[in-house]
Parts: structure tokens; C-alpha cells; sequence
């Protein structure tokens, strides 16, 4: 039998680093279990001529595309919103836009502001200094003084506008709405041992350069610097539990798909909200017969994705297309509510720069505006390198039917139990992306775009997985509590995007980390009782 | 067994035959088509995972057009194309994309294009940083955000 470890982190992602990293300065035995291994970044799409394709087959943002043996299937057929992420070393910061925003205040009381949903146990000052550590250690670039934004301190000057930043910023001057450079992790100059950006314009699916911020570039060098072991290739099937209740370890598959028991003192999740109740549900057992940490029986329930609403165009001056990090401006000026809108809460707004030409080709004709036949090369000319896009990030809202379960059937390539996705848009988040819709178009032609099109919902934009075992001090309405440890379980945490108790309307990954370290702050202060 | 001998002869003509409607070769443009042999041959070369949609969507095509799909008139042939969109589903989607990237990967068509024949590592590409006074109209009006209690 292995000896016990201190802490046990499952999962090396965005929260699973970040908790790691910071619990490293306890010199406590901290041991993480990924299901990935580390990634080589020779072999990242961009440094091959075929990039582009790669996108749709091993590079693919599904893992039910991708097929890796370091994934696992999910049945997503009843949603409209496919599940999209990343395993390995890194978690989903390895394929994810580095877009960087935080949530902002008013999204920890919309309960008080707006009498929906819940309240946050914690608010935004809780995670202040966290969100300034986070932004130094992933490493982010941006301009400080947002009117609209959270503010921040970005150690490292924004992206270049570009020429499709220069088209969208003239059209929302014209319309007099917000924009503002995004803040990113994209490193615009050499930092911490990353080289800075050379625009190889593919970010998305991992970053060759490494000027993207991923944790296994990041957080993972320095905590395992710091003592932290890190096993790769390991999956865990199970958490256990002893004859009082507490986590005793995991059950997993090491690299040689042989079961091992691993104890451990602590054990904390950071597997996603998709990755998080599955294995819960997946460790129920006769003290826990409906899944562990579910007392309340809304592990997997409150499922949010943030729906996104895409429209875009093409104008007749060149965009930066695929030669430049995908994102590069913000705007805020419909995140507030405004119930005159018809629906309560808001969105963010991304815009995007362009596409390369397979991918402008491929989306193009399925849309049928890239015909088949003679007239194919002169449309094409006319679409190629001039696209621009605006997407509304919308709010969802929690709604305990959209939720994640365990599929009676399928199973990953060790026989563990597959999730099962059920969910649903709500009808105030249809009425606020027709009118990020609306507003995306009245962009769009004001930056002289034609030959419109939307994707409503963008169907591969499950990246955000939130809500699925949710923080709150109150034992039969949340998982965990207001620092991250679930209610049934004394010595069981959650760091990941699961217990965000809303969503706010912007990407997750800033937020998600500054709980993972504030939670680790909690712990860190409260080791002398931690299990009381 | 290679991916070339994953499809059939009669499925390989099919394949060539829809690729020249979807992009026929110009002139004008001093491209060739999506059934030039280097692309075929890429296309057969890469299929791999998408082997079995587009075999699906071959035989879907095979059934439309009740002869290989050449011996068709043009008319005939552009009926049947256009039922094998309307009603050819994933498969017929996937083998439409899998033409497309093969295409726009061609040396030939990228350098009609203007697009640099190489990877986007190690070079990348230069950005314009542009005219940030575009920014003063925001920051005058300023703002405030939402208060929280």
C-alpha cells in the first residue's frame, strides 16, 4: 500500500496548478493525479503546414472529436451547447482563447441587485488579492483603466489593435458604446522565462511559442520546483471514504491502466464542472448512496455554460485574420441590466479578429455563402481575410434541470461511467442573446460589413463549465462552503469552476483561478482546524 | 492499410468528380481544382479519421446518382449534388470539408492567395499596433461600474 500523502489534488488544470502551486509553501506532502501527460509544444498545430485541419480531428476542442486516449467521452445529445475542453498537463488553458477578464463585482450579489439566483458567500473583495496574484503568475497583458472593467494591473502592455481592432473600435466610436483592448495571457513581451508574442495567429489549440499562459508553462515548473509531485497519466475512478465519513483517497488507473489506491489526509477536486460531479457521482457509495458531498442532491445540478451568441460579417478592408491571437478587444456596454432590454442581468462582448483560409472556406460554404462551382474563387477572394466578429457572452443563469449526470451506458477507455449532459437555454438568456444579435449587427454594419451570418448558439461553445457543486453557506442549498469544503465531507475541497454560484458574463478562467488560491489562502490560514 | 485503399475505385472517382463542382480550376485565378491529382492525392493520403464519413458519404452519392457520378449529363450531375447537400447530412458535410482543406492547403492556391507558404512557427507574422487614440472617445465618457453591495 502507498503511503498517505497530505493534500491530493485531482486534476492539473487551471485551479488544480494554481492550488497546487500555492499550497507548496506549506511543505506539506502535496500530490496531484492527472489523466493527461505534458504536452510537447514541437507537435502544437502551428508549427505544421496543415494547422488548420489539425483543428478538426486530434486538435479538436471536443473531446468526443478529439478521441485521445487522455479523454473521456461525454454525452452531450440533449444540448444545445457541446462540452468543449482540454486533458493533460494544463487542463483546458492549453486550447483556450486567453481572453482574460474578471468578474466583476455586482456578479456576487445578483440575488440583492436583481432577485434572481443566488448570492456569492464571498464577494469581490474576497478575491482581490488573489485576482492580483493570478494575473502575476499566468502573466497577463492588457491597459489598465477600463471605465467598465474590474481594475487591473496587467504586467505586461496590451495586444497591437491591428487592423480588425482599428475597424471595430471606429464603428463603437460611432455608436458611442464601450470597447477597450482585452486584457489576455498573452505575453506581448518576454516574461518569466516565456517568449512574447509573435502572432502565429492560432492560439486557440495550444501555442508553439509559448507566449500563451498555460499552467504547465506557468504554475506547474514552480510548484513542483517547490516539492509538489505531480503523476501524470493517472485517471481516478473514485474518491473513498472511511468509517467516519472522511476522504481516506482515490482509486485511479496509472499510465499502465493498473488500479492503485492512493490515500490521502485531503483531498481536493479540480476536474471542471463537467469532470467534478461525475467523479462525486461516480464515488457514491453506502454511506454516500447518491454521490459524495451530495446531501443537498445538487451535485451536477445548475449546470451554466454561458451561452454565446456569434454574429459576424466581412468588410472590404483586410482584417488581421489568422495573423494574430483571436481576441483582441472588449466591450461592457451591455453587461449591466437594463430590464427595458427584456430580460434581467447581461453579456460581455468579444470581438474577433478573422480566420485562416480553410477554416473560412469551411465555415463559409456550410453557411452557403461560399458556392460550389465557377463562381467559388471570386467569392472567396471577396471572403478571405476579411471577416470580423462579435460574439455576446451571455449570463446563465442556474436552473437546477440543466445538469450533469452519469449516462447509464457509455464509459471512458477504463470503464468508468461517462457523464451525461441535459440543458436547456432559458428563455431570458434567448432574449439576451437576440439582442446581443441585434447589437452585434448594428456593429457589424456600422463597420460596413456584408453578407451577415449568426451561430445562435455557437453549438462548440461549451467552453465554461460552472455551477455544478455550488459554494454557499447554507448546507441544503450548496455543496461546498464559502472557502471551498464541501459540507458532508470535513477534509474534501473543490477549487474548480464547479462551485461558482453564477456566472457572470464574461470567461471564467481568471475567476476560477482566484478562487482555487483563495481557497488554498482559507486552508493555509485554518490548517490548525481545518476539519472542524 | 493505407487510407488510399480505404476507399474504392468507383468511391476515388466520385470523390474527384464532386471535388471539380465544388471548386472547379480557373483560368482567371490560375488555380487548378479540387480534383488535381496532388490534391486528390492528399486528400486520399490524409484522410484517416474522416475515412469512414466520407466513404458514408460516397456511397450516399453513389446511390443519388445511380452511375458514377461522371457519366452523369451536367445537369443530371448538378441535381444530384445538390440533393447530396440537401440530404447527405455529417457525411456529406465532412467530405466537403475535407476537399476544402485539402484545397486551401495547396501551394498553388495559397500563393494565388498572397498567404505565405510556411507554418505560422517559428516566424509568425507582424501586427499593426495602431492608433490608440481611438480609445479617447471611451475614456471621456468614462464610466462607472455597478455598484455592489
Amino acid at each position: 500500500m502507498k503511503d498517505p500523502v497530505d493534500v491530493l489534488i485531482i486534476g492539473a488544470g487551471a485551479s488544480g496548478a494554481a492550488v497546487a502551486w500555492s499550497l507548496a509553501e506549506t511543505k506539506m506532502h502535496v500530490l496531484c493525479l492527472e489523466q493527461g501527460g505534458w504536452m510537447n509544444p514541437a507537435e502544437y498545430p502551428s508549427t505544421g503546414r496543415d494547422w488548420e485541419a489539425k483543428f478538426y480531428g486530434e486538435w479538436s476542442s471536443s473531446p468526443n472529436v478529439r478521441g485521445r486516449p487522455e479523454d473521456y467521452p461525454i454525452n452531450d445529445d440533449n444540448s444545445p451547447i457541446k462540452v468543449v475542453n482540454y486533458n493533460a498537463v494544463g487542463g483546458s488553458t492549453v486550447m483556450y482563447t486567453a481572453h482574460w477578464p474578471r468578474l466583476h463585482p455586482s456578479d456576487f450579489k445578483v440575488k440583492t441587485l436583481d432577485g434572481v439566483a443566488d448570492d456569492w458567500p464571498i464577494d469581490y473583495d474576497a478575491l482581490t488579492p488573489f485576482f492580483e496574484e493570478n494575473d502575476r503568475m499566468m502573466g497577463t497583458s492588457g491597459l489598465s483603466g477600463d471605465p467598465l472593467s474590474p481594475l487591473t494591473h496587467p504586467p505586461m502592455p496590451q495586444q497591437p489593435m491591428g487592423l480588425s481592432g482599428a475597424i471595430i473600435g471606429k464603428a463603437m466610436n460611432k455608436l458611442g458604446w464601450h470597447w477597450w483592448p482585452s486584457d489576455t495571457t498573452v505575453a506581448t513581451m518576454d516574461y518569466e522565462g516565456r517568449a512574447r508574442c509573435i502572432n502565429l495567429g492560432h492560439c486557440t489549440p495550444a501555442c508553439a511559442q509559448g507566449a500563451k499562459s498555460s499552467t504547465d508553462i506557468t504554475y506547474w515548473p514552480h510548484a513542483i520546483r517547490a516539492g509538489v509531485e505531480l503523476r501524470t497519466h493517472c485517471r481516478v475512478r473514485e474518491i473513498t471514504t472511511d468509517e467516519n465519513g472522511m476522504a481516506s483517497g482515490v482509486v485511479y488507473y496509472d499510465k499502465d491502466g493498473v488500479e492503485q489506491f492512493q490515500p490521502a489526509h485531503v483531498v481536493i477536486i479540480a476536474c471542471n464542472g463537467v469532470g467534478t460531479p461525475r467523479l462525486l457521482l461516480n464515488s457514491a457509495s453506502g454511506r454516500f448512496p447518491n454521490g459524495l458531498a451530495n446531501s443537498s442532491g445538487l451535485v451536477g445540478k445548475n449546470l451554466m455554460f454561458h451561452p454565446y451568441a456569434q454574429i459576424y460579417g466581412f468588410v472590404k478592408e483586410p482584417t488581421d485574420s489568422n495573423r494574430a491571437p483571436p481576441t483582441c478587444l472588449w466591450s461592457k456596454e451591455f453587461y449591466d441590466t437594463d430590464l427595458s432590454r427584456g430580460f434581467v442581468r447581461g453579456y460581455g462582448i468579444q470581438f474577433g479578429r478573422g480566420a485562416g483560409p480553410v477554416f473560412e472556406a469551411v465555415a463559409s460554404e456550410q453557411k452557403g455563402i461560399l458556392p460550389w462551382g465557377a463562381d467559388h474563387h471570386r467569392v472567396f477572394r471577396k471572403l478571405n481575410g476579411h471577416r470580423l466578429a462579435v460574439s455576446a457572452i451571455c449570463e446563465d443563469l442556474p436552473e437546477e434541470h440543466n445538469r450533469v449526470t452519469l449516462d447509464p451506458v457509455l464509459k471512458d477507455s477504463h470503464g468508468i461511467p461517462a457523464p451525461k449532459v441535459d440543458y436547456t437555454i432559458s428563455e431570458n438568456s434567448r432574449k439576451m442573446m437576440e439582442h446581443g444579435l441585434a447589437r452585434g449587427r448594428e456593429i457589424l454594419e456600422t463597420a460596413g460589413a456584408t453578407d451577415i451570418c449568426i451561430n445562435n448558439p455557437i453549438p462548440w461553445g461549451g467552453w465554461h463549465l460552472l455551477g455544478t457543486a455550488r459554494m454557499g453557506t447554507d448546507p441544503e442549498r450548496s455543496v461546498v462552503n464559502e472557502w471551498g469544503r464541501s459540507h458532508d465531507v470535513k477534509n474534501l475541497f473543490i477549487v474548480d469552476g464547479s462551485i461558482f454560484v453564477t456566472s457572470g458574463g464574461v470567461n471564467p478562467t481568471s475567476t476560477i483561478q482566484a478562487l482555487a488560491l483563495y481557497i488554498a489562502d482559507q486552508m493555509k490560514q485554518r490548517l490548525a482546524n481545518l476539519f472542524d | 492499410m493505407s487510407a488510399d485503399n480505404q476507399l474504392t475505385r468507383r468511391q476515388r472517382d466520385d470523390l474527384r468528380t464532386i471535388a471539380a463542382m465544388i471548386i472547379p480550376a480557373s483560368d482567371e485565378y490560375k488555380v487548378p481544382g479540387a480534383d488535381d491529382p496532388a490534391i486528390q492525392a492528399d486528400m486520399l493520403a490524409t484522410l484517416g479519421r474522416d475515412t469512414r464519413l466520407v466513404a458514408a458519404a460516397l456511397d450516399h452519392l453513389a446511390r443519388l446518382a445511380g452511375v458514377p457520378l461522371a457519366e452523369l449529363d451536367t445537369k443530371r450531375r448538378d441535381a444530384v449534388a445538390q440533393e447530396f447537400r440537401n440530404s447527405g447530412g455529417v457525411a456529406a458535410a465532412t467530405l466537403v470539408r475535407v476537399v476544402l482543406q485539402c484545397y486551401y492547403r495547396d501551394d498553388r492556391v495559397l500563393g494565388s492567395l498572397g498567404i505565405e507558404l510556411r507554418a505560422p512557427f517559428p516566424r509568425g507574422h507582424v501586427l499593426p499596433d495602431g492608433d490608440w487614440t481611438l480609445l479617447d472617445p471611451v475614456k471621456a465618457r468614462g464610466g462607472s461600474l455597478r455598484r455592489a453591495p
